[in-house]
């Protein structure tokens, strides 16, 4: 039996502190390369910038925020607190189907929707030519708007909030619902007062997830006209040929998401949200009358309607029509480049949250707190920036080590890691570690410190227990973890387009140069086949959310 | 499990490492989007043996890539599709001079790098479209009569943060300089018919169905949607008439793609062989052909679509590095005059 107590006596760090540490220095270390800019005299732009369009980035993106909360906030919570409490039709399809969206690249959405609904697209076309209008004499809402900027990117980020907050309302114990019953709250108030605030550190997460996305995004806003901070960096740095601005306008980019994790931490201070009890028992689906059970469909039934079926025929209809010119063999390379790539990358994201979060768990210092909080904020730096960062360092590493080996033989040793798969993958670490990060903190809040702490008194180590302990215990939080990563980086694209080896391709990369150039039908099945590839996780994540119910089974673990 | 994960994260690595700088190969980094590109790269190899590794991107990024790589890039040559991006290019030092009686032949001196850094490989116009029922022919002629009143609320034209919209600004501080440029520049903005949004297909789109009468588009995107494989795009390009504009004085403003030889390039003959191949008559000749561009040596036959268009047109015969140097006052002018 190891001397547990002794040992925490002492202030030595310890493995875990170390491990962690480092591995959140060298996750930091893209986003410190980007923030040093700051300290660099700027090429005089800042002052323009801040004299004409400053103003229009902040206001922009800050509404985008605004809406996608509203949006995706409310889709998500709503779906996911029906599909969890409620009894009806289509409920069992509805729990999968409405992760769904998750599979569109955003930008993909946005060419697909602008091509229907543009004015020479065919729904406009067939209302002018159905009741013999002209252009302008009947209102059509413009695709191509802030408006319209949010409805997209709400409709795919909305799955992070649903997927968090039902997970959280599934491992609520319904002893806490049936107690306010008992008090007399009606489902309503049940709902408001109870469940949700309950839900609360997991649906901050999912809202943070899906505005740290719709800062990022480049794609959407740039196709719609819409100056935004991340059009404002790539104008920065390609129009007034300023890096130097161009890495500020990002460090700026980054307290705004500084905020939303302060926010985000603040939300949930001092507040633990593991359950007090052992009970716990499934909770039981409450039939709704016909009326209402037919809005609840409805209500599950447009995002999906939106965010996939409708999208999803439109690209279906143009690789019918182009299957036979953009299916070669190069094709099928693609489709395993991606799927590899994905898969590789979700692996090393987890282990990664894992170490981080768990070195945490054990030595909650700010120091680490601090470290790791600052090492997730890649999700929402745009996947170019996040390159710029990764090409520096690696590039001056490579050619110092090749300088000293100049010294011992002529040829020295050229770029190791530089133009490689590694380098590809570690950006992917850097820009995705908060999806993993964020899902595996949640779910480690989960696990009362009893727990480790009876497996310490039992003589077992602190890798073992986490093996051993909190592994099982949130075998669902870590598929879902992830399933989102190898989501996210099947779609992923800027960082991509920079960093990729010589004659290596993914899907996402053919779909945007054929979508970019505006042969929408040509991108339209290397786009299906993302989503299709994507479908396969995302039924997987909704399975293991109704598995990782608590309750549900036997736990082995405790 | 863990096997398994192994067995695929080394997979992966070895198998897509990075490539031997063996004889017989040739690097590119290409701003031109693979689709634009691979065909002609493909030809080159079954023709030379040469084999051709591509990594496609946008051109500050590969740019970037290029810089940092230093001396051990292994990229030998640097394409892009501005003329702008290869001025930058070489102020950045990322080039060096090639000798080359073939390329001197078939390229137009304002359409290379006096020093021999760089060379353009094909030309695009940026042309007026206009509908061809809402506007009579002859109602304009010139880029300058855009600004005209009589257009309010009847023009068309993609965000400023698009390259070719900050090269044709670009020409005009170049020929009249800053104050002229943002006066034509803000009389643009005050003829918007609505924000600009949208690619230059969109543009034509947009004047077939009648929100706009007057659209800027690269002449290129015509060509591709009077051919297109969509019934809907031809009909839309055939509401719409190509005008080359300033024919009457300096020349239609004309931008490039090009390429140049990096500095630290380990397969320079081969590089220089890929560049010249670019410029022979059957690479030309597939340029006007696939792309509907116009090629950059004299004595090759267009498109028959850009044929009818009109061929030879005038041309600004504004050196091409100019777009370049004056490119950041354009978009600061744009900031300006709120062209978004």
């Amino acid at each position: 039996m190891r001397p547990f107590a002794l040992r925490r006596s002492f202030p030595r760090p310890s493995l875990w502190t170390v491990v962690a540490t480092v591995i959140a220095s060298v996750v930091l270390l893209p986003i410190v390369t980007v923030l040093a800019h700051v300290f660099i005299p700027d090429g005089g732009s800042w002052r323009h910038l801040a004299d004409t369009v400053l103003g229009d980035y902040i206001g922009n993106s800050l509404s985008l925020m605004l809406g996608v909360t509203l949006g995706a906030g409310g889709i998500g919570i709503a779906t996911a607190w029906l599909t969890s409490m409620y009894r009806f039709p289509g409920r069992g399809v509805f729990v999968w189907a409405l992760l769904l969206p998750l599979a569109f690249p955003a930008y993909i959405l946005a060419y697909t929707y602008t091509g229907m609904l543009e004015p020479a697209g065919p729904v406009q076309s067939w209302i002018r030519e159905t009741f013999g209008l002209a252009y302008g004499e009947y209102w059509f809402p413009e695709v191509r708007s802030l408006g319209g900027a949010v409805v997209m990117l709400s409709l795919v980020f909305y799955p992070y909030v649903y997927l968090l907050a039902r997970a959280a309302f599934l491992e609520q114990s319904v002893c806490a619902l049936e107690a306010s019953r008992t008090l007399g709250y009606g489902p309503w108030r049940s709902f408001f007062f109870v469940a949700l605030p309950l839900a609360r550190p997991a649906i901050v997460v999912g809202v943070s997830l899906a505005l740290m996305e719709t800062l990022a995004d480049f794609g959407t806003v740039d196709y719609f006209g819409i100056s935004t901070f991340t059009t404002g960096i790539f104008r920065t740095w390609y129009g007034l040929y300023d890096e130097v601005a161009a890495a500020q306008l990002a460090a700026l980019l980054m307290t705004f998401v500084f905020v939303l994790l302060g926010l985000e931490h603040w939300s949930r201070r001092r507040m633990r949200f593991h359950h007090a009890t052992n009970r716990y028992r499934a909770l039981p689906q409450r039939r709704l009358p016909p009326l209402a059970a037919w809005g609840a469909a409805a209500v599950c039934f447009l995002p999906v309607l939106f965010g996939f079926l409708l999208p999803f025929v439109q690209l279906g209809i143009w690789v019918e029509q182009t299957w036979e010119r953009t299916v070669d063999e190069r094709f099928f390379t693609l489709a395993r480049n991606s799927f590899v790539l994905a898969a590789v990358a979700a692996v090393i994201s987890l282990g990664v949250a894992l170490l981080l979060s768990y070195g945490k768990r054990l030595h909650p210092t700010p120091w680490l707190k601090g470290l790791v909080r600052l090492a997730g904020m890649g999700y929402a730096i745009p996947g170019m920036v996040i390159a710029v960062g990764v090409l520096i360092p690696f590039g001056w590493i490579d050619n110092t080590i090749d300088a000293w080996a100049r010294a011992y033989f002529p040829e020295g040793t050229g770029l190791l890691l530089s133009g490689t798969l590694f380098m590809l993958l570690f950006a992917y670490l850097v820009r995705f570690l908060t999806v993993s990060l964020q899902s595996v903190e949640a779910g480690l809040s989960r696990i009362k410190p009893s727990m480790e702490e009876a497996a310490w008194s039992l003589g077992a180590s602190r890798g073992e227990t986490l093996r051993r302990v909190h592994l099982p215990l949130m075998r669902g939080t870590l598929l879902t973890a992830s399933l989102i990563v190898f989501v996210e980086v099947l779609k992923e694209l800027p960082a991509t387009l920079v960093l990729r080896p010589f004659n290596f391709n993914t899907l996402a990369v053919r779909a945007y140069e054929l979508a970019s150039d505006e042969q929408l039908a040509d991108a339209a099945t290397a786009a299906l086949t993302i989503v299709v590839v994507s479908i396969v996780p995302v039924v997987l994540l909704s399975m293991t959310i109704s598995h990782a119910r608590p309750g549900h089974r036997d736990r082995k673990a405790a | 499990m863990k096997a398994l994960l192994l067995v695929l994260l080394s997979l992966a690595v070895l198998s897509f490492g990075p490539h031997a700088m063996a004889s017989g190969e040739v690097n590119l980094y290409s701003a031109r989007k693979e689709s634009l590109i691979r065909p002609l790269l493909d030809r080159f190899t079954r023709e030379t043996g040469i084999t051709v590794n591509l990594v496609t991107g946008k051109a500050a990024a590969l740019q970037k890539r290029l810089e940092v790589e230093g001396r051990n890039s292994p990229a030998d040559l640097l394409l892009t599709s501005d003329a702008g991006r290869l001025y930058l290019a070489k102020r950045a030092g990322l080039f060096q001079p090639v000798e080359s009686e073939i390329l001197q032949r078939a390229v137009p001196p304002h359409l290379r790098d006096s020093d021999n850094h760089w060379f353009g490989l094909s030309r695009r116009a940026r042309i007026i479209v206009y509908s061809k029922r809402r506007v009579r022919a002859g109602e304009l002629a010139r880029y300058e009569d855009l600004t005209d009143p009589k257009w309010r609320g009847r023009l068309c034209i993609r965000s400023s943060n698009n390259i070719y919209n900050q090269s044709l600004l670009a020409s005009m501080v170049a020929h009249f300089g800053e104050e002229a440029a943002e006066r034509w520049a803000a009389g643009v903005v005050a003829n918007f018919a609505r924000p600009p949004r949208g690619n230059d297909r969109a543009q034509i789109k947009a004047v077939a169905v009648g929100e706009c009468d007057v659209a800027v588009v690269n002449s290129y995107y015509l060509g591709k949607m009077q051919n297109s494989p969509d019934p809907s795009e031809r009909s839309a390009a055939a509401e719409v008439v190509p005008l080359f504009p300033n024919q009457a004085d300096r020349g239609t403003h004309v931008n490039v793609s090009g390429a140049g030889v990096t500095r630290y390039a380990k397969n320079r003959d081969n590089a220089l062989k890929l560049l010249e191949f670019l410029v022979s008559d059957e690479a030309q000749r597939w340029y006007a052909a696939s792309n509907h561009e116009y090629p950059v040596k004299a004595g090759i036959e267009v498109s028959s679509t850009v044929q009818a268009w009109g061929y030879p047109f005038k041309e600004d015969a504004l050196e091409m590095r100019w777009l370049g140097v004056h490119n950041v006052t354009a978009v600061k002018i744009f900031d300006r005059v709120g062209w978004r």
